[in-house]
């Protein structure tokens, strides 16, 4: 795939800016999951690393390859997985007493 | 095909924008983060599915990709299954790391493969220099958070002259890298001037200082992302690298505020290591001593109640404790919320996860700002861990944290300090706190203080 230079800096400029205003929303509690969940996201490199894997040529290129991938996809499984964790654990209201060991 | 696969991770993309916003509130963090990993896996599954239908993979190819993708996924949800929440900084630190790696190695195998034009060098030596700054400097953060590394700022003979050399190195082999993109000594010059960089950056960094380092190291992971999207040509790294470029931006804005320093003295200096002299504290300065049944008494008749938990809380692992005492006091009709100072914990939002994992309901987790006009009206201010940011000094010019945003804890109607000791905070200054009239000072362990706490509010009770 290929784009243009102006294309890809306008794509790039744009999202900085979409990111500000989403981000700047977020409220201090949230802090902590917003910066793993983001975390998640660029693990989208993993995609980077799948494209570079088809075009290896030399076993260099395929060990580069290699850790570009497992780097990508424990970058992308653990950021969602933990993210999902942490969330789970916000509640509005206190946990009934019951399930809550003193 | 590729069209479509186009589309499907412009879709992503989109989704990865909706799910951030609905980060906006508790209610909805969860769906937002689920409707992400999903828009991610289905941008995974087209792009393998592109790389199966074109044919230009080879077996080796695929046998990497999968045992790669394998591994490194059973890797990533190993960590992120058996952390420990107050290992959290850590962790993210290390999905730094690997993501800023990731990015490292996609120009780096782009740049052997073939000649780059000049519109594919520029992206792809600032990923090269930016990604692998990320990638040591996170490991080296991870390292000192875990322990590994000693937490003090580590700091040796000729650091800022070694740091300035580096830096110049990275800026020189980024220029030779752009002029000339076959150089493997230009790729390789760069490399390893980065890589040391990242470690020269991150040792003199103190532990308090933390949240500002992992914040910008985030900003920098998802900068090198972009820049390898650039390499590629794939917008969706693009936009993906961006959004959390503009995140970790702002996190790292909110956390050297937060803590009265530029993000470039932080990472150049660290705080309190000025020349400015210690707080002046008028005449004898006592403080009052107090015992845990005076402090239970306050509590049980209290009708207001603010915590104000620090990091020494998390480092005691009272937690538990608090939210134990927080249960008794709110079954007595008691109003209890939370202070949470931005740089309560060793990583953004830090102090408010802790917290959560001890079952405290979210909405009594309240910002500085808004939490601040309720001061007047709390009966007891209990700070537990916390030094600097209840220190009213900060209100005057001409000391260490002058101008550094505090929460108002001197306003409360009388105030509880649970500390073991009178020990100077980050900033190392006194805290004039401890010397009001209207403050108790409980000298104990804050695990052992909190259930001995409980054991005396029970008592007054029953």
């Amino acid at each position: 795939m290929s784009v243009d230079l102006f294309t890809a800096v306008t794509v790039f400029v744009l999202s900085v800016l979409v990111g500000f205003e989403v981000i700047s929303k977020v409220p201090a509690t949230l802090h902590t999951p917003l910066m793993s969940g983001a975390n998640a996201i660029h693990g989208i490199v993993v995609i980077g690393g799948m494209a570079v894997t088809a075009t290896a040529a030399s076993p260099f290129a395929y060990v580069l390859a290699f850790a570009a991938v497992a780097f990508g996809a424990m970058n992308v499984v653990g950021g969602y997985v933990v993210t999902d964790r942490m969330l789970e654990m916000f509640h509005a209201r206190p946990v009934p007493r019951s399930t809550v060991e003193e | 095909m590729e069209t479509f696969l186009r589309y499907v991770l412009l879709g992503a993309a989109a989704c990865f924008v909706l799910g951030l916003h609905l980060m906006n509130a508790p209610a909805t963090a969860r769906r937002g983060n689920q409707l992400s990993a999903s828009a991610m896996a289905v941008a995974v599954g087209a792009t393998g599915i592109l790389l199966a239908r074109n044919g230009d993979i080879t077996t080796t190819g695929w046998l990497v990709l999968v045992t790669a993708g394998a591994f490194g996924s059973a890797v990533g949800l190993y960590l992120a299954r058996s952390v420990a929440m107050t290992a959290m900084p850590q962790l993210v630190s290390m999905f730094n790391a690997v993501g800023g790696g990731a990015a490292v190695l996609i120009a780096g195998t782009e740049f052997l493969r073939h000649t780059t034009e000049l519109a594919g060098s520029v992206p792809g030596a600032l990923d090269i220099l930016i990604g692998a700054v990320t990638f040591t400097g996170s490991l080296v953060a991870a390292g000192k958070l875990h322990g590994l590394v000693p937490g003090r700022p580590i700091v040796f003979p000729g650091a800022r002259v070694v740091n300035v050399l580096l830096g110049l190195t990275g800026v020189g082999g980024v220029t030779w890298l752009v002029l000339e993109p076959d150089s493997r000594v230009a790729l390789a010059l760069l490399a390893a001037a980065a890589l040391a960089f990242g470690v020269t950056m991150v040792l003199p960094i103190g532990g308090a200082d933390m949240p500002v380092v992992i914040s910008l190291l985030n900003a920098c992971t998802g900068t090198a992302v972009a820049m390898a999207g650039f390499v590629l040509g794939e917008l969706a790294l693009i936009t993906a690298g961006a959004l959390v470029g503009a995140s970790g931006g702002i996190l790292t804005k909110l956390m050297a505020d937060a803590m009265n320093g530029s993000v470039a003295s932080i990472v150049v200096g660290g705080f309190g290591t000025g020349d400015s002299g210690p707080v002046a504290v008028d005449g004898d300065a006592a403080v009052r001593a107090v015992t845990v049944d005076d402090v239970a008494i306050q509590l049980a008749y209290a009708s207001k109640v603010i915590v104000v938990p620090g990091y020494g809380l998390a480092a005691a692992q009272a937690q538990h404790e608090l939210a134990a005492l927080d249960r008794l006091l709110t079954d007595l009709k008691i109003d209890v919320s939370y202070a949470i100072h931005p740089v309560a914990g060793r990583m953004p939002g830090h102090m408010d996860v802790l917290l959560a994992e001890a079952d405290v309901p979210y909405p009594r987790l309240k910002e500085l700002a808004a939490v601040n006009p309720e001061f007047p009206q709390a009966d007891v201010a209990l700070v537990i861990g916390a030094n600097d940011v209840t220190n009213p000094a900060a209100r005057r010019p001409g000391n260490a944290i002058s101008g550094m945003p505090i929460l108002d804890v001197d306003k409360a109607k009388s105030v509880v300090v649970v500390k073991r000791s009178m020990g100077h905070g980050y900033a190392g200054i006194d805290n004039e706190l401890y010397h009001d009239p209207r403050t108790g000072m409980l000298f104990t362990d804050a695990k052992k203080g909190l259930t001995e706490l409980i054991a005396g509010v029970r008592t007054l009770v029953a």
